[in-house]
């Protein structure tokens, strides 16, 4: 049995290695999170217009994100987009239009299932009183698919921050980047991975008794 | 954009010369021979994960709806543990962690790790699915299997897993599914799997776009292939009278 020693994790250690990982790992959550909520609601409102030039691009896109290995969309996007845009991108940048991209496909699927669960009703309502589309949609349909789904929505986050260490691939610093440097230059990797686990796990399963909380809450109001 | 190249397949993997089977011969491996074993490594990795994450996530599934406290503790935390650690920090405590603090592991081959990470991580998936699965059935479906006499085990055995399992059938597909990506991330412990492959050989072909669209390509081929198995077991093991059922 190897003996364990936590001992060389100082404060110093923490914030040489760890906080810029850790604030990397947060900002492309937090990017990837409103930007895909906003793409994806904006994929969703397309596949359900009705109007065949919409619908089956928005659906073709979601339905080849979620085939493809999230692994190879962030070496398929840092392969084009320099390609595209005609200069180098740092691994960070690319991550953060990746993730980004990737997961509006996830958040539309979801924002559609809770604007399919608002009944007809209300978009007929919407406009008898003579709203627009745009009216109807903002005012009426969105803020309650939102509101229903605001748990699963969260739920995708908690997933999308644990799939936020897969940046490996192209070698961005993020959290579990900081760990392994760490216990690379200290030689201890044993105890970083096993820090970096908990401190996942903390985060996440945190994170999950929030939303559940939440859920409980809004499923009285309804 | 410079133009199509497909004949990158065709070269050999040391000389850059090409093949012209395509093939490599006598010791000598083309791409599209490495293409094809690195194929191989990803469907051994996910077929042999699934069967672990089947094992373990029914396993624990199951515990988590008896009446016993403990074993639904047990259950819970199981499912908790595997699924609010990163799939890819898992990997890693498998290869780098398991082995330094139990030394009986130390010859596993990483193949092996990677495939008990990658099944331990979707077994937390499969129990939540297992439980559902259970609890979607009426109550009274348990209490008349206890009260014709059987034991507990033998009332989830000829009574509620049957039902069960069929029930969550389309759940579990996706699931197998997400299996076949999932196992893109054994790249990171160098496991010769199709995603370790379009790193090296875009690396060495400098052909990135049509190796990862071979990649991408047999990725979609075997989710399909999946989907498809699934699809003919759930016709196989219909339930008549049920929705979705056959009518017959």
């Amino acid at each position: 049995m190897l003996a364990l020693d936590f001992a060389f994790f100082t404060p110093e250690l923490i914030s040489g290695y760890i906080v810029k990982g850790f604030i990397f790992s947060l900002q492309l959550t937090l990017v990837a999170m409103v930007g895909g909520i906003i793409l994806g609601t904006l994929l969703a409102l397309m596949r359900l217009s009705g109007r065949p030039w919409l619908v089956m691009p928005a659906a073709a896109y979601v339905n080849t994100m979620r085939s493809i290995p999230l692994v190879m969309v962030i070496l398929w996007f840092f392969l084009l987009i320099p390609l595209v845009i005609g200069k180098p991108l740092g691994a960070e940048t690319s991550a953060i239009i990746t993730f980004t991209l990737f997961e509006a496909a996830y958040y539309s699927e979801i924002m559609r299932a809770g604007i399919q669960s608002i009944s007809r009703g209300q978009v007929a309502a919407g406009y008898a009183l003579g709203m627009s589309y745009r009216q109807t949609m903002g005012l009426i349909v969105l803020p309650q698919a939102f509101r229903n789904m605001l748990p699963v929505l969260l739920t995708q986050t908690i997933i999308l921050f644990q799939d936020t260490s897969l940046v490996y691939a192209i070698g961005a610093y993020d959290l579990l980047k900081g760990f392994e440097i760490a216990g690379k230059n200290f030689n201890r990797p044993v105890e970083t991975y096993l820090v970096a686990a908990v401190l996942y796990f903390i985060i996440s399963f945190s994170l999950s008794m929030l939303v559940r909380k939440l859920q409980q809450r809004i499923a009285i109001v309804r | 954009m410079s133009t199509w190249d497909w004949q990158v397949f065709c070269k050999e993997t040391t000389s850059g010369e090409v093949a012209s089977t395509c093939f490599g011969k006598g010791g000598d491996i083309t791409y599209l021979d490495w293409l094809l074993s690195a194929w191989g490594w990803t469907l051994s990795v996910s077929v042999l994960a699934l069967v672990v994450a089947l094992v373990f996530g029914s396993l624990m599934g199951i515990l988590r709806t008896t009446p016993h406290r403990g074993l639904v503790l047990l259950g819970n935390a199981w499912t908790e543990l595997f699924r609010n650690i990163p799939l890819l920090v898992q990997i890693f405590l498998w290869y780098h962690v398991v082995p330094a603090l139990f030394p009986i592991l130390r010859g596993v081959p990483s193949f092996i790790l990677v495939v008990m990470g990658l099944g331990l991580f979707t077994s937390a998936r499969i129990s939540e699915q297992v439980r559902a699965g259970i609890q979607s059935l009426a109550g009274g479906q348990r209490m008349a299997g206890l009260a014709m006499g059987f034991s507990l085990p033998q009332t989830y055995r000829h009574v509620l897993l049957p039902m069960a399992y069929r029930i969550i059938i389309p759940p579990l597909t996706s699931e197998s599914m997400n299996i076949i990506k999932n196992s893109s991330v054994a790249f990171a412990v160098s496991i010769s799997e199709l995603t370790l492959f379009a790193l090296q050989a875009q690396e060495e072909t400098s052909r990135g776009i049509e190796v990862y669209l071979a990649v991408t390509g047999l990725y979609f081929i075997s989710a399909f292939a999946i989907n498809r198995a699934a699809l003919f077991i759930e016709n196989r093991v219909r339930v008549p009278g049920m929705i979705g059922g056959g009518g017959h």
